[in-house]
């Protein structure tokens, strides 16, 4: 399938019931290494996204992206609203001009916006963040990409990369965000942030399926 | 959860309400998006000084906006950093002409969001600088960490370069006396009990009866090292020493010292913390110059209490003696 501005829409509303869905268990796993409210940015975030869109009823999938990007921004606070609002600002640009979206185009989409909160949020692999889910995920979507795969099959193997990313996050100690204050204390608690983006992935594999 | 609330959702606005009435003399509050401003802003000429961070560590930062300290503040949801609309308006609320300082808390999500409102800012033309403030020291400065928080060490920057700035110092000299402030103010907290997000609904951790947290941020996030609760003088000598060390404090320096109150903790026993660290302090030469004890930067009902040295030179103290007009810091006027 190809991906057009509805299917960008029910992304970002299956988004919105996914965060409130998860609400509790993001702000649990925040609490443990963070300070609670993870879960509770998120939901606040993706409500005022849907909302806002619609009010705003943008034209095309650019200017659906950019409208995430600047609610997320305005609404999320904390460092979830500028990474995940620089994700969209950069996915928006990826998409600029398309009224719909190829598989090619969804893997550029992803790797554009995963470059982007790897610049705003200045952290690398291994650091238990929101990137040890979604560089695996990117890695594993530009292989089945490579290898022909439909768009489905892309976006089920970055889901599934993301999720096993988000597990490797438990044993590994924080070196970014308030986590890293913890010192080895950060050790044996799975990251909310690498969870939001596991998340995020799945929406996608779940909306977009052929 | 008990809490003096209606829906969790409003509790920051509400409470902004009630700041904006009982204070009305000193500052106004602006809903859309939510800032905080002193009643005359902006000051013509005067280098303008904005701070903000998450909400729940009342009076910082709200309460300190008046005369002689901030010109704004930005509060954020609880324990979460504002979003850079609010940022950028409060600075352009409060510029008169001269520029603006931000002073803003180490924090990943507090420094990524005033860095978007200063390219904002400058991209129209408002020149703006910014000292980010990292002085507790249970948290390693290393490259594995997102370096060390930022705590009381705020509040005297705040309060010395809102002076500095009422004199007429240009935005340059304002910075770099934040810098100073920064680089000779070291502090450390400790817990008692956690606290409790009014939107999450329960306490953010737990620790048993005879239990306390050594190392504590003033967001509920866990310290380093949780020990068996000991005497206030123990606890006093173990809290300094860690701080003296670090600087370190020499005998013959002269300080600004604030006990603060975590906000669930009584004053009665902020008062016997103080006079244990002045006992401590007298023993090792160091010359409390002036003091601060009470709640300034507070973590929503946490117990408990941090301990906040700066090490003034003559410039500083003089600063500090300044009239201030704010709703959580007055005198002189």
């Amino acid at each position: 399938m190809a991906v057009g501005k509805q299917e960008v829409l029910n992304w970002l509303g299956a988004l919105q019931q996914v965060y409130a869905g998860n609400r509790q268990w993001l702000t649990e796993l925040d609490s443990a290494i963070g300070d609670a409210d993870h879960g509770i940015n998120m939901d606040r975030g993706f409500t005022a996204v849907k909302a806002e869109l619609a009010a705003q009823a943008p034209a095309d999938i650019a200017a659906v992206f950019r409208s995430v990007a600047t609610t997320l921004i305005r609404h999320v606070g904390g460092s979830a609203g500028p990474l995940y609002g620089t994700f969209f600002l950069r996915a928006a640009a990826a998409c600029g001009g398309k009224t719909e979206i190829a598989a090619a185009d969804v893997v550029t989409l992803f790797q554009t916006g995963i470059e982007g909160i790897g610049q705003r949020g200045k952290a690398a692999a291994g650091d238990k963040t929101m990137l040890d889910a979604l560089l695996p995920a990117l890695d594993a979507m530009r292989e089945a990409l490579a290898g022909g795969g439909s768009l489905s099959a892309i976006l089920d193997q970055g889901a599934a990369a993301a999720k096993a990313g988000m597990l490797a996050t438990i044993p590994m100690q924080a070196r970014k965000g308030r986590a890293s204050y913890l010192g080895a204390r950060s050790i044996g608690h799975q990251d909310p942030g690498a969870t939001s983006s596991y998340l995020l992935l799945q929406a996608a594999a779940d909306t977009w399926r052929a | 959860m008990k809490k003096l609330i209606n829906d969790p959702q409003d509790a920051v606005r509400e409470s902004l309400a009630g700041l904006a009435l009982a204070h009305a003399d000193i500052l106004k509050v602006c809903l859309d998006p939510v800032y905080v401003v002193r009643a005359d802003a902006p000051v013509a000429g005067k280098t303008g000084i904005v701070s903000g961070g998450g909400s729940g560590h009342e009076p910082l930062h709200t309460g300190f906006v008046g005369k002689g300290m901030l010109d704004a503040a930005c509060p954020g949801q609880v324990f979460t950093s504002p979003t850079p609309d609010q940022i950028e308006a409060a600075t352009r609320a409060v510029d008169g002409g001269a520029g603006v300082l931000h002073i803003v808390k180490n924090y990943t999500g507090d420094i990524m969001n005033f860095e978007m409102a200063a390219e904002l800012c400058q991209a129209d033309g408002i020149e703006v600088r910014v000292v980010v403030i990292s002085d507790d020291v249970a948290v390693e400065d290393s490259l594995y960490t997102a370096g060390r928080r930022g705590v009381g060490t705020t509040v005297l920057a705040e309060k010395l370069c809102g002076a500095a700035a009422e004199r007429g110092y240009d935005l340059a000299r304002v910075q770099a006396l934040c810098r100073r402030i920064n680089a000779n103010g070291r502090s450390m907290g400790m817990a008692l009990t956690s606290c409790t997000v009014p939107a999450a609904g329960k306490p953010t951790f737990e620790l048993g009866e005879n239990e306390m947290e050594m190392g504590i941020g003033i967001h509920g996030e866990p310290g380093r090292e949780r020990m068996p609760l000991l005497p206030a003088a123990e606890l006093t000598e173990r809290m300094a020493a860690t701080v003296l060390a670090d600087l370190p404090f020499r005998s013959g320096d002269q300080v600004i010292a604030m006990v603060n109150g975590m906000g669930g903790t009584p004053l009665m026993e902020l008062y016997l913390i103080y006079a244990e660290l002045e006992r401590v302090l007298r023993g090792r030469g160091i010359r409390v110059e002036r003091r601060l004890v009470g709640n300034y930067i507070t973590s929503l009902d946490m117990a408990g209490c941090s301990t906040t040295l700066l090490k003034a030179d003559d410039e500083m103290l003089s600063l500090w003696d300044d009239p201030v007009l704010t709703p959580g810091l007055r005198w002189g006027i």
